[in-house]
């Protein structure tokens, strides 16, 4: 029997508490820059007492009480600076907050939530959100971030500087945002947990192991989010996407590493109890139409086939109406196409297909090439799938379309 | 990566003490909240239950209790990013036996679930 090795206690304790510390800190001084260092020193100080000390009876209160020692700390410091800032009549006078410590046991959740707002928040470009979010609400390294989008570290660091240094210029308050802004503000939260999880999503074999990490990343600051905002069906519906999406990660890769289709996976190497929990979030967006709900409820269609022939088309097909209706895009509109067609109503899908405008984009000749075949219309057809082969970039989506064309008489 | 987490321990005389419902509750929730905990739920006692074998090539089926001293008290599943994670959400969830039920002691075995990281070579 060992007693458990300080290090790699506060190594993992750390990861599970770092946003919470963080979140907390960052409300205190209201500065997530200081709020990160504040937390840093947390850390230095555990990893010269726990070694000595042996590991706290509880790790997590101790980083915590810590760190806030630390933040009233900062606090004096800041206010007695101030206060002879004053005395020699060039600042204004300390506004002290009397409740300072009392502040400091407040709910942790609404700190978490009003630092991923901040994180999030539109004033930044997209990756810098995502960059600070992964630092700091999912305790991810510099190093780390940097290997799963496949940039040098360097790169990273400085987006994460450039963000604090902009939240800090643009005076943004870490807080919740006002009702008027919410369901914007919602929206790019939303938005940046996706780009997470599609990051990780898009990941191909041989990429270094932090890529497909990005998705259980995404995966838990999704159900972060749904623990503290269950009021929101579309944080419900993101997560079930989620669920959903990563349920079928096993199988959609071949030993070689090429991708399988949706309707070539095999569904026994679907991960059942990610599917529960999907269709369980699903449950609750239950009558609400915001594009992530919607495009779960067609997940959760697939989710609920068995085989691939026993797919629901009549109803992914209506969802994709509706999907196109609060959230059009020519994307939406070839998978609406698709959906439609196998509906058992080909001709109207391919009328779909013809309205969408993707200039440049092989698949959209390759779903009308698709479709056209199916209609009996195999000259056009082939002329499809030879233009969708010449288009694409990727050598193996050129075979398979070439090799559609050839089977195809002229 | 994938934990399964199976606790093991005698069960005490005395039922366990309301507090330590409470605290555990607490704990699962905070645990989902986390993104952490998938699954979980409490293990009847294994006279509940019974042990299908396959021994000289013939099937048996023995009801419960089984003989072990230790009896199988609950399971979870965790999502981590590595093993000290789930040692970790572990040792949360025996420390408070230790400091809500003294009386009660036993393990709890933390076992990685075979997850696509096994099957791909690291790049």
């Amino acid at each position: 029997m060992t007693s458990p090795d300080p290090h790699r206690t506060l190594a993992a304790v750390w990861r599970l508490e770092s946003a919470r510390i963080v979140a907390t800190l960052a409300r205190t001084v209201r500065d997530i820059g200081l709020a990160e260092e504040l937390a840093q020193d947390t850390m230095v100080i555990a990893l010269e007492r726990w070694p000595v000390d042996g590991v706290p009876d509880h790790p997590a209160s101790w980083l915590m009480a810590t760190a806030k020692h630390r933040a009233i700390d900062a606090l004096r410091r800041q206010s007695t600076y101030q206060q002879k800032l004053h005395e020699v009549g060039r600042a204004t006078p300390p506004s002290v907050d009397p409740d300072i410590a009392a502040g400091l046991d407040d709910y942790v959740g609404d700190d978490l939530l009003r630092l991923i707002f901040t994180t999030c928040h539109p004033v930044l470009p997209p990756e810098a959100r995502v960059a600070l979010t992964l630092r700091l609400l999912g305790g991810l390294s510099t190093d780390q971030i940097a290997r799963a989008y496949l940039v040098p570290e360097a790169t990273i660091g400085k987006r994460i500087t450039r963000a604090k240094r902009t939240l800090a210029e643009r005076r943004i308050p870490i807080e919740l945002p006002p009702p008027a802004e919410a369901s914007d503000r919602l929206a790019s939260v939303l938005e940046v947990i996706y780009l997470i999880f599609n990051e990780g999503y898009a990941a191909t074999a041989g990429d270094d192991w932090m890529r497909p990490a990005l998705c259980n990343e995404a995966l838990r600051l999704g159900r972060l989010l749904a623990g503290l905002a269950p009021a929101e069906p579309e944080v419900h519906g993101l997560v079930a996407l989620m669920e959903l999406q990563a349920s079928r990660t096993a199988a959609r890769t071949a030993a070689d590493g090429s991708p399988i289709l949706l309707q070539d996976q095999d569904r026994r190497r679907w991960d059942r109890l990610l599917i529960r929990r999907g269709l369980a979030a699903l449950a609750r967006t239950e009558g609400t139409f915001g594009p992530y709900a919607l495009q779960a409820a067609i997940a959760a269609c697939h989710a609920r086939a068995a085989r691939a022939e026993d797919t629901d088309w009549t109803h992914i097909a209506e969802l994709y109406d509706l999907l196109a209706h609060v959230s059009p895009s020519p994307i939406v509109e070839l998978n609406r196409a698709v959906a439609v067609a196998n509906a058992g109503r080909p001709a109207e899908g391919l009328a779909i297909a013809g309205g969408v405008d993707l200039p440049q984009y092989a698949l959209l000749s390759a779903v009308r090439g698709d479709l056209l075949a199916r209609l009996g219309r195999d000259g056009e057809a082939r002329q499809e799938f030879e233009r969708a082969a010449a288009m694409t970039r990727n050598a193996r989506e050129r075979q398979l379309f070439t090799a559609r064309a050839q089977e195809l008489s002229p | 990566m994938r934990y399964l987490i199976l606790l093991k321990g005698n069960r005490p005389a005395t039922p366990p003490p309301p507090e330590l419902m409470g605290a555990i509750a607490k704990l699962g929730e905070e645990a989902s909240a986390a993104g952490a905990l998938l699954d979980t739920a409490g293990l009847s006692p294994s006279s509940a239950g019974a042990r299908v074998g396959l021994y000289g090539g013939r099937l048996s089926v023995t009801d419960g209790p089984f003989a072990e001293a230790k009896e199988t008290i609950s399971y979870a599943v965790y999502q981590v990013r590595d093993k000290e994670e789930a040692v970790e959400w572990a040792n949360r969830f025996l420390r408070l036996h230790r400091d809500l039920w003294p009386e009660w002691e036993g393990e709890a075995d933390v076992l990685k679930v075979m997850g696509p990281e096994d099957f791909t070579a690291p790049a």
